[in-house]
Formats: C-alpha cells, structure tokens, sequence
C-alpha cells in the first residue's frame, strides 16, 4: 500500500487519501488513520497505530517480577488500576498465591473508583469530540475529587502502582471511609445532572444515534470488549460470568445496549453503557465499604518471586472491556515472556470495516465512543 | 465443559494430529498440527456444545533451545463459559502457520502483531504487514536473540547520561574560578617589574 501521502487519487473525481492524525486532538492520542475519503463520504479508514510502542511485554521479560508492576500503569494511564490487577493476577496464579479478602476488597474500591474516572474522562472526551466542551468539565471536576481520593489511597493521580503481588500496597488512610462516602453521595446527584446537561440532549443524540451500528455477532467475531461489546447488546461481564477477586460478593447488574434512542450498537448505546456503568460501580464501592472484612492487605510473599515453569493468563474486566495478563514461567525470577491483551487493541481492529460509508465528521464519533487509548493499543 | 471434555471431543474429531493435554500447572493447553489449526478452530468455534465465539488472544512465545516458536490461542465461549487454550509449533527458521482470521476476524490483528514482533508468517493472511514497527523495520524484537540495530534513519537509541554534559560545564566553571583566585605566575611578576 503507498503509504502517508497526501493525494488526489483521480483528478476527475474528490477522491482523496487524508492523513487523519498523528497529533489530531480528537484521536484520543497519537494514533494515524489513513482516510480515503470521497467528498465528505469516508470509503474507509485505515488505522496506523504503533507511535507510542514501548515493547512493555520485552520490558516484562527484563525487569523481575516485582519489578514490573509500575511498567503496567503505562499499558493504560487512565485506568491503571486494571492495569496493575491483572498482572497482579496473572503472578498469584502461577505461585498459586491466596489474597488475603480484605486486600481482595480494597482492590474492588480502587477499581471502581477507577472505573469511574475513566468513564469520566471516556465520555467526557467524547462529548468534546462532538463538539460540547462543557460537559467535558464537569465530569473532570468529578474525576479530580476521585484522583484526590486515589491520591490519599496510594500517593499518586494517574500512574497508581497501587496493586502489589499478593495484596494491595496500602491501607485505607484514616476518615478516608466517610469521604468517599460523601462523594458518591454527590456523585449519584451528578450523574441525574450529567444526563439532563448533554445525554438526552437532543442535538447530541441526534449526532449520536444510528451512527456507526456495530451488531452483536460483528462485535463478538472481531473479539470487542468491555462498554464496546455490551453496547452492541451482547450480555457480558467478566466480573459477573467469570468472578475474580471480592466480585462475588457484590450485587451489581450489568448495562447492555437496547437502542435507546434508534439502533442496538450505534455510537449511543455504547456512550450510555458507560455512563450507566458508573452508576453501577458507585453501587459497588457502597456495598464494599459496608462490609470491608478486618485483616492483612498481603499475602506472605517471598522476596525472591520465582513461580515454578508454567503458565497462565489472568483476566479483569477494565474499563475498556477485558484485559489480560497471559505471563509464562521457565522458573526463574524473571518472567519467561509476558503478554497484554487490551480493549483498545481489538477495539481499533475493527474501525477499518465499519467505517465504511461513515461520513468525515462521524468518523470522529465512532473512535471517541470506542473509547480507544493509545497506549493501550501500542504497549 | 471441562478442558478435559473439550480436549477429548476435539481428540475424538482429529485424532493424532491433536496433542495430549499438558499437566496442568495453572493453565492446561494442547498442541495442534499446523496444518490442521484452521480445521480444529473452525471446529471448536461452530460445532453445538463448544461455540468458542470469542478469540480472547492470540500471541506467540519463542523457545530457541527447542528451535520452535509456539502460537498460543486463548478461546473463550461466551455462551457456555468455558475457555481452551490451543498451541501451534513452528520451526524457528522459518515459521509458516495459516491464519486463523477466516474463523475470527479479530485474528487480523493479532497475527499482524505476530508477524511484525516474532517474524512468523501467516499464510493466507488478507492483509500481512507491520503493525507496531515502520515497514523497513530490521528484525523481530520479541525474538530471544534480537539485537538492537543501534537505531534507524539516523535516529540514535542511545542517548549520552544528561549529567555528563553538566559535570563538563561544572568543571570548566571550576577551573575558571580557580584561574580567578589563584591568577598565573606570569601576570604577578609583571607590576613588579
């Protein structure tokens, strides 16, 4: 294929091929597509991903076990807390590691509260793609209280290396309970307040619904996750049909796409999964922090990680839909070989065939409501 | 169903060319013919009581000392909640697997990234090139053996310690103070003279 060149195809007609990106704001980072377009009818777009790759999995295989974890924030940056669990995860399996509940049940809060900020800044991101910035502000504003919290939790806002092989780095600070408390109190209010700012406006759902319909068996065949997936009506959750961790324990439904305003799968299902998903997870912390069992917050580990040969794959249900952690042993302190798979990954697969016929401006709204982030997709 | 109950279908299907289950240590997985995969994936993802709908990932390890780079396909089934994990050996020289994508269109990807990170090639591939790496990229990275070209187009992968440019500055600024305080015999001699 020629490959980033601005040209006419054929000067009898507006076929053109457009370089959309690298340093577009609205590609939710440095991500390329080559758009051949006809006039303001997209014939497809080409994703030209790879700007921000690391080789994290290489890095995994250099650095120790322990060593790791704070290279896994950098898979995804706005839900790192995932990020940090699976890999977490994916080590307690081969050492065969039981986590003591009360760590189990600090993950969850931290999760959620993570879920929640990353759907803030998703479909925060995504109605300023479409062109309202306010609502964009109101949900940062929310989401700084939860880095506040976060911050308190672990010391840090965005890269948490929170998770720790075994267990959980700390403890719940003091009258940390009754603050986030507070906060979901107001967070529910809020999210009242969101829907009524920008979700049921009707020029934003207008531009939203029946836009870019991916239906189920599509989703499933290309291996979409997470708010993509159960936009497009298909009902799963690894946190509810594979249970890990405290999940179990909690009641919690999950939200699926029913064409709220037009087509099951259109860019609207998968922008309110999410912000019903919220709603979910603030029921989810309520119901942890009620009853947050007393104990350790680690198992014993030894110093030295060395898991015997073997392998297994840990997976979590992030924010962008399941991300798993495949590591192999040979025996030694370092892992054999260690393996992302992300949401974002399978997410930008799929934009080459659905993006066919899309108009210019929906190509836009069809990559914010897959909530893709550029990391996560180059690791 | 269980791995075993799955594992024995598909030994009941394809017979030999269809590996034992390992022992299980944490997860279990078998071994295919390479030139059965396509066959034994489009088996497990259509035929009733395994649908395995979902390719959750699909990654590859390299093992020199074995002279073999495996393909690992993790599988999930979304209707009856059980997964699998199949594996394919290649031959590390020359590595040659079909592509599975014809079962799973999320395979694309997948095996591009294998293709640009392992080298191995995926015969019947719609669309094989390099996804993270440029096109004239040298080299696998996630290969064992891979050694850094040193950089590309001119674009150094090394970069010099920022504190060694800083200690060259904090030296010459030393030596000059020095100079100031203890000027050279040479200037002192001349008022007297």
């Amino acid at each position: 294929m020629d490959k980033l060149i601005l040209r006419r195809v054929d000067q009898s007609n507006e076929e053109m091929i457009l370089n959309f990106g690298p340093q577009h704001p609205s590609t939710h980072g440095v991500i390329n597509f080559l758009v051949e377009t006809d006039g303001e009818v997209l014939k497809r777009a080409i994703p030209d991903v790879g700007y921000l790759h690391r080789s994290i999995e290489k890095i995994g295989e250099i650095v120790g076990y322990p060593g790791f974890m704070p290279y896994t924030d950098r898979v995804d940056y706005v839900a790192a807390m995932f990020a940090n669990e699976g890999y977490a995860m994916a080590v307690e399996r081969l050492l065969k590691l039981e986590v003591p509940a009360r760590a189990q049940w600090l993950r969850v809060i931290a999760n959620e509260f993570c879920r929640i900020a990353s759907h803030l800044v998703g479909v925060g991101t995504m109605t300023m793609d479409i062109g309202a910035f306010t609502p964009f502000l109101h949900g940062v504003r929310e989401r700084e209280v939860i880095n506040d919290l976060i911050e308190a939790l672990c010391g840090a806002r965005m890269t948490y290396n929170y998770h720790r092989i075994g267990g959980v780095a700390f403890d719940l600070p003091e009258g940390w309970r009754d603050k986030a408390l507070a906060f979901l109190d107001h967070f529910d209010k809020f999210l009242g307040e969101f829907d009524r700012l920008i979700s049921f406006n009707e020029i934003f759902v207008k531009r939203l619904a029946n836009v870019a319909v991916i239906p189920g068996p599509m989703a499933v065949n290309y291996g979409l996750v997470g708010p993509n997936l159960r936009g497009s009506g298909v009902d799963w959750d690894v946190r509810r049909d594979m249970p890990y961790g405290a999940y179990p324990n909690f009641k919690f439904d999950v939200p699926i796409g029913k064409g709220f305003f037009g087509t099951t799968g259109d860019c609207f299902d998968r922008y309110y999964v999410r912000c019903l998903e919220m709603a979910q997870s603030s029921r989810i912390i309520r119901q942890a922090l009620e009853t947050l069992p007393e104990g350790e917050i680690s198992a014993k580990v030894p110093r030295n990680i060395k898991p015997e040969a073997g392998e297994a794959l840990a997976r979590v249900e992030s924010a962008r839909g399941e991300m798993a952690y495949y590591v192999v042993s040979d025996g030694t302190n370092k892992a054999y070989r260690v393996r992302v798979r992300t949401g974002s990954f399978s997410a930008m697969c799929i934009i080459e065939d659905v993006s066919r016929g899309l108009m210019v401006a929906d190509l836009v709204a069809l990559i914010s409501s897959l909530d893709v982030i550029a990391p996560e997709i180059d690791r | 169903m269980t791995t075993q109950e799955i594992h024995e279908r598909l030994k009941a299907r394809f017979g030999e060319d269809v590996g034992p289950l390992s022992e299980p240590k944490a997860d279990a997985f078998c071994v295919v013919k390479a030139d059965r995969i396509v066959e034994v994936c489009r088996f497990l993802a259509t035929e009733p009581g395994l649908e395995f709908d979902f390719l959750e990932d699909l990654t590859a390890v390299d093992w020199p000392k074995r002279s073999v780079i495996e393909i690992v396909y993790h599988l999930l089934s979304y209707r009856h909640h059980h997964t699998f994990v199949l594996k394919v050996e290649a031959d590390r020289a020359a590595p040659v697997v079909p592509t599975a994508e014809g079962v799973w269109k999320g395979a694309n990807w997948f095996e591009r990234e294998v293709y640009d990170l392992f080298g191995v090639t995926f015969t019947g591939h719609p669309d094989l090139r390099r996804l993270m790496l440029p096109d004239d990229w040298v080299g696998h990275p996630l290969r064992k053996d891979y050694q850094e070209a040193g950089g590309w187009h001119g674009i150094s992968n090394v970069r010099e310690n920022p504190l060694v440019e800083l200690k060259r500055l904090d030296d010459a600024r030393r030596a000059e103070a020095a100079a100031k305080a203890a000027p050279p015999t040479g200037t002192e001699a001349a008022p007297k003279a």
